[in-house]
């Protein structure tokens, strides 16, 4: 069942890949693209919808104006121009999540084109991303197939639909090929889609929460030989929904790709369905540039007129850019370069900002999210966002530490109490019996027991030796379990033995 | 049954007049039209649905509030308490909408159209749904799937289309009033070919809210009436903006009923489209249409003509315009969410196999037709030859019009080649059946707006001719104010309104007025059309 691939490296010897990806950003507008329903993610099926949603005989659409303002600034921000007018078509295909049996999309107007997007790479290279367009769309129904295998539509007893999605709004942002990222094409994927998603998060018009749907990227890939212009024949890898998976799903159709071109097959043109599983495709339905939607312009709504003063007023109220907002928030947090680096590749730059704001300092946050955070993100394979560690669980932590409740070492094992849902950090402590042992008095039991058992390592101190200190702070803490407070152990022997520390 | 007879036969605008001076009661005024329609609906088939308990109720509601006296009864809307009909193709709650289709059988909406929401906040009951060729493809009300309607003047003839049940509803005294839908002359020419009145606003004048859409681009809402003063009176009722239809235009509406009571035309120049009359008009259209040329000259109008080359390629460019949108305008009647679901006899049970043996079986013929032609016409590798084209070709028609309004303030034509022919007559030949389209749809293709009000009787057969006046977008006023006029004289010159002559549905039988031979003609029309 699976495909041949070569290996990553072989590929990248005898083809270079060219890529294009069409992003999918759900906008969290109150009401939907065409309809005042409600645009809400997960309630009960079918209830956020209303006529028009269901494509009831004698509807019509009304655009969304919050909608429009929304492409606009997508567009802007992608340093786009903004078309003065343009209109939806209709793109007419027969399908049950589909009530109309016609998306309302924009096809050759569309809101915004001609842009760019900068995309830094983790060695602080810049590559630039050419936008070809970003269009207004509506989003369709999500059909749940029962029975049968693997929950594809083949085999199925029946199928359900909710249409509570149906109509939700989307922005679709289309790439140029994107040619010469060579190795670093499945870096620069993964870059890309972050970088859209951070700008849409920034701009406030979506969610932008992967796991949710609320940003879906179709990820083309090509092979071509070194030296070649014409582009190689194309897979489109639907609805790779994180940002791993993005890298992770180009990394494995360059290296199919690859395998097929070395067999002397060609590649067929068509869909691939990502398996966060397997890490690998298989293959959709066959798609060709001829695929018949008999387009024509929605003759139920009037061009969308977008007025230069609108534009320049939208323009005004954006946010600032994303490579701006990273040399300032550099700068306000006193990174250096690697550092700062670091915590961008890691993807946990927004998180620290959340968490400096709910009242760390700079250090303190990006010790939790570098030092602890990120890695079990990793080992649970997850974005470091969506692990669960809130702000404020960081901020209550490190005032713990700091207040000298528990120690360090403590306050790891109650991250860990916190990621199970064993409650909060307060809890925790409490119900793991994790607090620093404060009192002197058992402490300097333990360090007279320790100096007892080590009186050779005790003679070394006095004799100005202090470097051996450790083996008598670590025998204490071994006997009280690690509860003590190091520093003040240190202090209490070196008084116990009379010597300056 | 005398009062009766003086109530179905009075105008709206009189029936309002006796409510408000409590000389009669809604509730009398509705039950009259309501036995109006069980006397003589077994003939004329105007009627789909028949709302005999709703339309009782907001009657005795309009009677409660005016017997109460004071605030609430001052500001009952003039039309409070007058009945009306509304074409099927119309949504409306509490009552099923079939769009005269059989995939809709048993449908019922749940919101009720813009215009009917008017209608329902003015309080004017309603009598129920008529009868229109299936999701109103057509001129003869043929292709309905529950049957024809018959002309009350002849009832072995066509009562035009698609809204042929509500321009008979009207003549047939079963309604004062009726709402229509006019994508390329479905008010008009049904109006013309029952002697009614039937007027096309212009295009965003009345919301398409609830409106089973044909072609967007072209479909309107517009009353029809048996005084062009009535239809001014319910066209403000419906009209205005309606923040639920995008095309809907943001105007304040003008004044119309004034514009119908201006009674003169003095100055006015009045434009006589040389392409719209002449050869292919039948003699006796013709000289009905010359007569009211005459009257308006006499009334110190200047009549001028104009020439409009390009509607010669009206007729072509809409029979690709319409069938384009309607194919995809009617693609959601699939059996999926609402109507009529068809399974397949045999083979698997997929999706696509549901929603093809639900259509097969759903739509008629002419639907299919257009359908069909409109997914070919949007073809890739057809678009530009043929919807491109047709687009162009609008344009060319919109500039046409420009230059002729800048000669007159009105244009005038007959509404309809011919007057009403047999049942089954051209039902195999569309395209015959389309020629009758052929000086209406101009007006859809540009968005201006048009009415048709009766013109006489023609020489050869006795039926009624219909003559149309066109204005530029947003001038619909003008329509009613010279339609006001010409209908005034030519009602002096005949002594009384023209349905006056049309012969009673409810006198005994005579040779050429038997209702056994009505079915049995109509029958054969249906069952040969059946089997093209």
């Amino acid at each position: 069942m699976s495909d041949a691939t070569l290996s990553f490296e072989e590929a990248m010897e005898k083809y270079d890949p060219v890529l294009g990806f069409e992003v999918h950003v759900e906008l969290n507008t109150k009401t939907k693209m065409f309809s005042s329903a409600p645009n809400v993610f997960g309630d009960e099926p079918n209830t956020n919808v209303n006529e028009v949603d269901l494509g009831m005989p004698g509807v019509l659409p009304v655009v969304n104006r919050t909608a429009i303002e929304s492409s606009i600034k997508i567009g802007l921000a992608l340093n786009c121009k903004i078309a003065e007018t343009c209109r939806f078509a209709r793109k007419n295909y027969f399908y049950p999540d589909t009530p109309k049996n016609f998306q309302t999309s924009q096809y050759d107007e569309p809101i915004a084109y001609d842009g760019y997007l900068d995309i830094e790479l983790s060695d602080g290279t810049v590559f630039r991303v050419e936008i070809e367009r970003a269009h207004m769309e509506e989003d369709a129904g999500k059909l749940t197939h029962m029975g049968g295998a693997a929950g594809r539509i083949q085999g199925a007893d029946y199928s359900l639909v909710d249409y509570n999605r149906s109509g939700v709004p989307l922005v679709e942002i289309v790439t140029k090929p994107i040619e010469g990222a060579g190795s670093r094409a499945p870096e620069l994927a993964k870059a890309y889609v972050a970088a859209v998603r951070e700008i849409v998060k920034n701009l406030g018009v979506s969610d932008a929460r992967m796991e949710r749907g609320n940003v879906r990227c179709d990820a083309n890939v090509s092979l071509r030989p070194h030296g070649r212009e014409r582009f190689g024949i194309r897979s489109e890898t639907k609805n790779v929904n994180s940002l791993r998976a993005v890298e992770h799903a180009v990394h494995y159709e360059i290296r199919r790709h690859a395998a097929v071109l070395e067999s002397g097959e060609p590649v067929v043109q068509e869909t691939r369905h990502w398996h966060e599983d397997t890490r690998s495709t298989t293959s959709g339905r066959p798609k060709s540039d001829a695929d018949d939607y008999r387009y024509f312009p929605e003759p139920d709504l009037v061009p969308i007129v977008a007025s230069r003063e609108w534009v320049e007023e939208l323009r005004a109220t954006l946010p600032e850019p994303p490579a701006a907002r990273r040399k300032r928030l550099q700068a306000d947090w006193g990174y250096s370069d690697l550092e700062f680096r670091d915590v961008v590749n890691a993807g946990v730059m927004d998180e620290i900002e959340e968490t400096i704001a709910a009242g760390a300092t700079a250090t303190v946050a990006r010790k939790w999210w570098m030092g602890e955070i990120v890695g079990r993100a990793k080992n649970a394979d997850v974005d470091p966002g969506q692990l669960g560690v809130a702000p404020a669980t960081i901020v209550e932590l490190n005032k713990m530490v700091e207040d000298g409740k528990i120690n360090n070492k403590m306050a790891t094992e109650v991250l860990d109490g916190v990621l199970a849902g064993e409650g909060t950090p307060a809890e925790i402590v409490e119900k793991r019996g994790l607090a620093v042992v404060s009192d002197d008095g058992p402490l300097l039991e333990a360090i007279d027991a320790a100096l007892a058992a080590q009186p050779g390592v005790a003679d070394k101190i006095r004799g100005g030796k202090i470097q051996a200190i450790g083996a008598i702070v670590g025998g204490v803490m071994k006997a009280t379990r690690g509860q003590a407070d190091a520093g003040r152990v240190r202090e209490l022997i070196l008084e116990r033995l009379g010597v300056e520390g | 049954m005398t009062e009766n007879n003086e109530l179905i036969r009075s105008s709206a605008a009189a029936l309002a007049g006796k409510l408000a001076a409590r000389e009669v009661t809604a509730v009398e005024v509705t039950q009259a039209h309501l036995d109006r329609i069980a006397a003589v609906d077994g003939k004329v088939n105007a009627f789909l649905h028949v709302n005999t308990e709703e339309a009782l109720a907001v009657a005795a509601e309009v009677d409660a509030i005016r017997a109460a006296g004071g605030a609430a009864a001052e500001e009952l809307h003039a039309l409070a308490g007058v009945p009306i009909a509304v074409k099927d193709l119309i949504v409306t709650v509490g009552q099923p909408t079939t769009a005269g289709s059989k995939i809709l059988e048993g449908w019922h909406s749940p919101y009720d159209a813009t215009v009917v929401q008017r209608l329902r906040a003015a309080k004017m009951p309603i009598l129920g749904k008529t009868n229109l060729d299936e999701f109103a493809m057509g001129s003869s009300t043929e292709h309905s799937a529950y049957g024809p309607t018959h002309n009350p003047w002849d009832l072995d003839r066509i009562p035009g289309g698609s809204g042929g049940g509500s321009a008979a509803a009207v003549a047939a005294f079963e309604a004062p009033l009726a709402l229509g839908t006019d994508t390329g002359g479905s008010i008009r020419q049904p109006g013309a070919v029952t002697g009614t009145v039937g007027v096309k606003p212009t295009y965003g004048g009345v919301s398409r809210y609830g409106a089973i859409a044909m072609a967007s681009s072209l479909d309107q809402i517009g009353p029809v009436s048996r005084t062009v003063l009535d239809s001014a009176l319910l066209h403000q009722v419906i009209g205005g903006h309606d923040p639920h239809d995008s095309t809907s235009l943001p105007d304040p509406l003008e004044d119309l009923v004034a514009a119908a009571s201006i009674g003169n035309v003095r100055g006015m120049k009045i434009g006589i489209i040389k392409e719209l009359h002449g050869e292919g008009y039948q003699a006796g259209v013709e000289n009905r249409f010359n007569e009211s040329l005459e009257l308006l000259k006499e009334a110190g109008a200047e009549i001028v003509e104009v020439s409009c080359p390009n509607f010669k390629y009206a007729l072509g460019a809409y029979y690709l315009i319409m069938p384009s949108e309607a194919s995809s305008n009617l693609a959601k009647f699939d059996g999926v969410r609402f109507g009529l679901r068809v399974l397949p006899e045999d083979g698997p049970m997929t999706i696509e196999r549901v929603m093809g043996a639900t259509r097969a079986a759903g739509f008629g013929d002419e639907v299919k037709r257009r359908i069909i032609l409109g997914t070919y016409a949007l073809s890739a590798g057809y678009y530009d030859a043929y919807y491109g084209s047709a687009q162009k070709v609008r344009t060319l028609i919109q500039r046409d019009f420009d230059a002729a309004f800048a000669k007159a303030d009105v244009l005038i034509s007959p509404t309809a080649p011919t007057t009403a022919f047999k049942l089954g007559e051209k039902l195999n030949d569309p395209l015959a059946m389309y020629l009758n389209d052929v000086a209406t749809i101009p007006a859809n293709m540009a968005g201006v707006p048009g009415l048709s009000l009766p013109g006489g009787l023609a020489d050869e057969d006795g039926l009624p001719v219909g003559v149309q006046l066109l204005a530029p977008a947003r001038q619909d006023a003008r329509l009613y104010r010279v339609g006001a006029v010409l209908e005034s004289l030519l009602e002096a010159q005949w002594g009384g309104p023209l349905l006056d002559k049309a012969p009673s549905l409810t006198a005994a039988p005579s040779l050429n007025d038997s209702s056994s031979a009505d079915s049995s003609s109509a029958g054969a029309a249906l069952s040969h059309g059946g089997s093209h």
